[in-house]
């Protein structure tokens, strides 16, 4: 298929494009394979707007007489309008950038076609392997395996080639355990706490259905984590109630007459439909600019959204309170393990690992607790608050990931080598993107589409110098300490950042954030010139005595 | 002083164990030791700071005793003997509300002053200057003393500022048809173009009644800004309202009698909302784990933060109307000490960044909330009075400048602190300034001879106060903050002030505000050096390394921190106890002022450092499913 069918008014001129804060614009619009593109014709003051088709959300279009307006609603929630002159043109644009936003294939995204301007430094597609990931493992204990039995993507299909796992539990046991588990997740280490070689795993439910199947190899690996005469715990990512519902369906959840040395939690995290109209109804909320106190607090109470990071935040603290806090192994499962199940394990681990609240540390968390463990990226985030057709696979789970993490950065703004916009970065990219790092649902999809050979990775772009600078935090100061988040109302705040960021200007918050680098900066470099000139001085001083 | 051994002092969000200790009740303030803590630590808590105390029924550990603080503080002790949880709270009902004015703590707080500072500390701000800084006197104002016997008004200041156009039989004539003579006077002129705002309370106008000199002195006030063909008066009560009050031969100004006069309502609640208001809030605040929806749902129904906004928005009409329609505006409520000094000063505070600094906010208060008579006695119920008085009419004011802060983080020259200060102080009742309800009243109590003004004091204080990220006197001149419900956010710092473990585990003002003390003695240390060093023309090192650690130290606030119940459900017993502890540590800040301080600087502490789990499984409770 050739862009250019879809294509059939590539260029308007006098269009006026509307943005919140700023002040109308008259320019031309094109339309590319991949972009809208805006340019003012404005000669003091070029402007330009760049939009991914892959970005748009959906598209309303008005006429009046026979100027057009297209409202044109976007995956990272800003929202623009184009006046645009002549009814036909209008049309034809409208309905280009509507095919042009919704294609079918992943390969025709525009990953596969954008060529990078950047001299690649590090390719990001090898900056984090499993491998190193076991290195670091095996400097601290020798008690797990690299299993490579996945290999071929033939026992999970939605984990990655090599997992780790208990040294002491073999493939062919492995293997057993698979067809024992929803998907064929079996448990695999997530994380290791290096303080007291406690280990939190992941998996999916276990396939236990109505009358209580059970898989001794299951229990096997799973107590292979415990020390001895110690208890761990199992946190159920559903409600009892869900989890003994889903007995009816094959699934369930391990019993404890099977698990005696287990105890299971369950916590309450919701999924799919409910999380992605949850986000609708915030954003619709936060883009309504009716003047009412009792309705904007009424809507936000009703999105449900705080609710939802609330219950997500506390089962991460939950399960990192178990492995700090009473040494205990812990298992963490939902249903599938791909959605509320990450959530909990990587918001744990940055609770825990220092390493995790830095800049390279994060990327490695998402590359292992979301990419490589299988979330469903392409699916989750086809569509953002502005779909209004029937979604079936769209939710807002990585988001809401994000935003737990600004809270706990919220809480401890000195602990985090990264900033507020570094999360805002990740969630652009992970519903829009130029790069290939979030196409595909898991590792087995972006093998076959070849997207390391074919695809710039965003960490080649985000990992230099040029562009870190913007997402480092500068009050940073390394906290190798565990941090625990307050979970209470007063404690948690809507993320501004991201859901108020077209409705109001930021300009006074950018200021307060610049002065605040300044501060910094400016001490640092006097800190530097101190040093420098009691070297001068010591140096004078020997210069002296010689 | 009454001493009582065993006292526990509960936790009112987690499981945590009790402390136990022993409680003091001294002149002044109830002090509590907890001896169950390896460091020492102390609750004190002013007697002029509660606002009640109950007694709850007898629970297995003794005899409850609940204390509320107007700073919103909240104590839930535990007294093994009823005899003595009687005695305390019987003597707490008496100290925490005198009966006579000589019984407040500023009439014994007696700090080591010479009697020419604390004379000196009075003059400190000067409402004269401020008027002269806005141009006054001109061709149009003028400071009159026409008020210096209390005659045209009890309750205003000797001196006030009105229209030259406007002579004493004007003056004299618009006293009588206002309520409780609070005539129309100047609160702030806006030089640029000569627009005022001056306030005053409602005119007795009835269904019909006229007053010749009240339409003059509108008309001059008018004419006192030649630019603008009209004034707006504005009326900051609902409608509603102010219609009642024409039954009572009050009410508001007839459009048809006053030339050009644009009037407009705006419907900011009366005392006995707020009041009501306030107390919904602050029993969200104290709901034990709510969720989020029932902490969102009775934020909502509270109303507080509808009634925040109605008072920004007025702010905020006052304001524009100076500043982009040029006109001037008379602004009033009933009585003008309530609603009025809220939308006047924050006006003010937008308009002019001098009000925005240490100094200027000081004079906004004295001017628009001591002279002209808002009633902090009666408002902060600081003598035993009629409950209905009081209203948190200040806290509502002291909000509205912290919401700017959060939309404006570089316009003020202080932090969120400041305004803590003085919040706690208006009720504290430790320094003369919000003693009385007027002038008058104030002189009649000698304050000015016999107690400390506030202000020399916070002065002192200026460098845990500031705000490191102002930019200065020149960066904005007038904000125009967004007054959409989204811009308003939930002061957790106020309301759940005294509930650490609620808070930032860590404090980004802490850490700017030790960068800034870092950056004077890197600066010092900087001059030192190159005084010693001879010839400084050479390019210096390149490589910075690390010789020096000066500042480091001092940079760090440590960090308290530890797991909350998670669960929802009592937690389960360890298997075995890491207890780590970390040591008891508090900011060097808030150890200073132990002798004048009210609130209790040691809540730090007391989310302290045991793990809930372990207190848990020291009480032995089974395993909970």
């Amino acid at each position: 298929m050739e862009f250019a069918e879809l294509i059939k008014t590539p260029r308007a001129d006098n269009v006026v494009l509307h943005r919140p804060f700023y002040l109308a614009v008259e320019g031309t619009l094109c339309l590319t394979g991949h972009h809208l593109i805006f340019s003012s014709r404005r000669q003091d003051n070029a402007e330009e707007l760049w939009l991914l088709h892959s970005n748009i959300d959906s598209i309303e279009k008005r006429f009046v007489g026979s100027l057009g307006t297209i409202i044109i609603k976007c995956k990272d929630l800003r929202i623009i309008q184009l006046d645009i002159p002549g009814m036909e043109e209008c049309l034809n644009i409208a309905s280009s950038i509507e095919a042009l936003s919704t294609l079918d294939s992943v390969t025709l995204m525009y990953p596969f076609f954008y060529r990078p301007m950047f001299e690649i430094v590090e390719d990001g597609w090898r900056s984090f392997l499993p491998d190193q990931e076991f290195e670091l493992l095996s400097s601290v204990t020798d008690e797990w395996r690299l299993s490579c039995i996945n290999k071929e993507f033939s026992v999970c299909p939605s984990y990655p080639p090599v997992v780790i796992v208990p040294k002491s539990i073999d493939d062919e046991a492995l293997r057993k355990v698979a067809m024992f588990r929803h998907g064929s997740r079996f448990p695999v280490l997530s994380y290791y706490h290096k303080k007291n070689g406690m280990v939190m795993m992941r998996s999916s439910q276990p396939l236990t259905g109505t009358n209580g199947r059970r898989c001794k190899e299951d229990e096997k690996l799973i107590n292979a984590t415990l020390r001895p005469g110690k208890r761990g715990y199992i946190i159920d990512t559903r409600s009892l109630s869900v989890a003994q519902q889903a007995r009816a369906k094959g699934g369930g959840f391990e019993q404890e007459v099977h698990y005696p040395q287990w105890r299971r939690i369950h916590k309450c995290i919701e999924r799919f439909n409910i999380l992605q109209e949850s986000l609708i109804k915030l954003v619709e909320a936060c883009n309504d600019q009716s003047h009412n106190m009792d309705r904007w607090l009424s809507k936000l109470e009703a999105s449900n959204w705080l609710t939802h990071i609330k219950e997500i935040l506390t089962a991460a603290c939950l399960a990192a309170q178990c492995i700090d806090r009473e040494g205990a192994s812990v298992l963490v499962h939902g249903t599938e393990g791909t959605d509320s199940t990450l959530q909990v394990t990587s918001l744990a681990q940055i609770i825990l690992d220092p390493r995790c609240r830095t800049i390279r540390g994060f990327e490695s968390l998402v590359v292992r607790e979301w990419l490589q463990a299988g979330h469903p990226f392409q699916q989750r985030c086809a569509q953002s608050a502005y779909s209004n057709g029937k979604q079936k696979w769209e939710a807002p789970v990585f988001l809401l990931f994000l935003d737990c993490v600004w809270q706990i950065l919220r809480q401890f703004p000195c602990s985090f080598e990264f900033n507020e916009q570094f999360l805002i970065m990740l969630f652009e990219h992970a519903y829009a993107s130029q790069f290939g790092t979030f196409l595909g649902n898991n590792e087995n999809e972006r093998s076959k589409l070849k997207l390391p050979q074919k695809t710039m990775s965003l960490w080649s772009w985000v990992n230099r110098s040029e562009e870190l600078r913007k997402f480092q935090n500068p009050l940073f100061e390394a906290n190798s300490l565990v941090i625990w988040p307050s979970v209470a109302p007063q404690s948690l705040q809507l993320w501004e950042g991201v859901f108020l960021r077209w409705n109001r200007p930021s300009k006074f918050l950018d200021e307060a954030h610049e002065e605040m680098i300044n501060i910094i900066k400016y001490n640092k470099e006097l800190q530097a010139k101190v040093n420098a000139l009691r070297r001068q001085l010591a140096e004078m001083e020997t210069d002296d005595k010689m | 002083m009454l001493q009582v051994e065993n006292v526990k002092l509960l936790d009112r969000y987690t499981n945590r164990k009790a402390a136990n200790g022993t409680l003091y009740l001294t002149a002044t303030h109830l002090i509590y030791v907890d001896a169950s803590a390896e460091v020492r630590k102390e609750i004190w808590i002013l007697h002029h700071h509660i606002a009640t105390v109950e007694k709850l029924p007898l629970t297995t550990a003794g005899y409850p005793l609940l204390i509320h603080c107007k700073n919103f503080h909240v104590a839930h002790f535990v007294i093994g003997q009823e005899r003595d949880c009687h005695e305390v709270y019987t003597s707490l009902l008496k100290l925490s509300q005198p009966v006579k004015s000589e019984e407040l703590y500023a009439f014994s707080y007696n700090p080591k002053m010479s009697k020419e500072n604390r004379e000196i500390g009075w003059k400190l701000i000067d409402l004269k200057v401020d008027y002269q800084r806005m141009g006054i006197p001109n061709d149009y104002w003028e400071i009159t003393d026409v008020n210096k016997d209390y005659e045209v008004c009890n309750t205003y200041p000797p001196e006030i500022v009105v229209p030259r156009a406007a002579n004493k039989a004007v003056v004299i004539g618009s006293s009588r048809f206002r309520s409780r003579g609070r005539i129309p006077v100047l609160s702030y002129l806006y030089k640029e173009n000569n627009a005022a705002i001056c306030r005053c309370s409602q005119p007795l106008s009835g269904f019909s009644a006229r007053c010749l000199e009240d339409e003059q002195m509108l008309q001059a006030i008018r004419e006192a800004n030649p630019g603008s063909p009209f004034m707006y008066v504005v009326d900051t009560r609902p409608k509603l309202n102010a219609m009642a009050n024409r039954a009572a031969g009050k009410g508001y100004e007839n459009e048809d009698n006053y030339d050009n006069i644009r009037f407009k309502f705006i419907g900011i609640e009366n005392i006995h909302v707020m009041r009501n208001s306030l107390q919904k809030l602050l029993e969200v605040c104290e709901m034990k784990s709510p969720s989020m929806s029932d902490f969102l749902t009775g934020l909502e129904n509270s109303g507080w933060l509808r009634h925040i906004k109605a008072v920004m928005d007025a702010g905020v009409f006052l304001a524009k109307a100076v500043k982009d329609e040029k006109a001037s505006v008379l602004v009033h409520c009933s009585d003008g000490w309530d609603r009025t000094a809220q939308v006047c000063s924050l006006a003010s505070l937008l308009l002019d960044p001098f009000y925005r600094t240490f100094k200027g906010f000081m004079v906004l208060i004295e001017k628009e909330w001591i002279a002209m008579g808002h009633k902090f006695s009666h408002r902060c119920g600081h003598l035993d009075g009629d409950p209905k008085e009081v209203s948190p009419v200040f806290t509502q004011f002291i909000e509205c400048v912290w919401q700017l802060m959060q939309q404006f983080p570089c316009a003020f020259e202080f932090n969120e602190r400041f305004l803590l200060e003085i919040h706690d102080h208006v009720y504290s009742c430790q320094f003369g300034n919000f003693l009385g309800t007027c002038h008058k009243e104030r002189e009649d109590l000698k304050i000015f001879e016999k107690t400390h003004s506030l202000w020399p004091f916070l002065l002192q204080k200026k460098q845990e106060l500031r705000n490191p990220l102002y930019r200065g006197f020149t960066a904005y001149k007038e904000l125009q903050p967004n007054t959409l419900p989204f811009s308003f956010q939930f002061w957790c710092g106020m309301y759940n002030r005294f509930d650490k473990g609620m808070h930032p585990k860590q404090c980004v003002l802490d850490h700017l505000l030790s960068s800034m003390s870092q950056k004077m003695k890197l600066e010092d240390n900087a001059s030192e050096l190159e005084n010693k060093l001879p010839f400084l023309d050479g390019p210096l090192p390149s490589e910075a390394c690390s010789l020096s650690k000066v500042g480091r130290a001092a940079s760090k606030t440590p960090m308290l921190n530890t797991p909350q119940d998670y669960e929802g459900e009592p937690p389960p017993v360890l298997s075995n106890g890491s207890s780590a502890r970390e040591t008891d540590v508090t900011p060097g800040v808030d150890q200073k002022h132990k002798e004048n301080l009210s609130r209790d600087q040691d809540l730090h502490n007391l989310s302290d450092t045991t793990n809930v789990l372990d207190s848990v499984a020291k009480d032995g409770k089974p395993w909970h499913h």
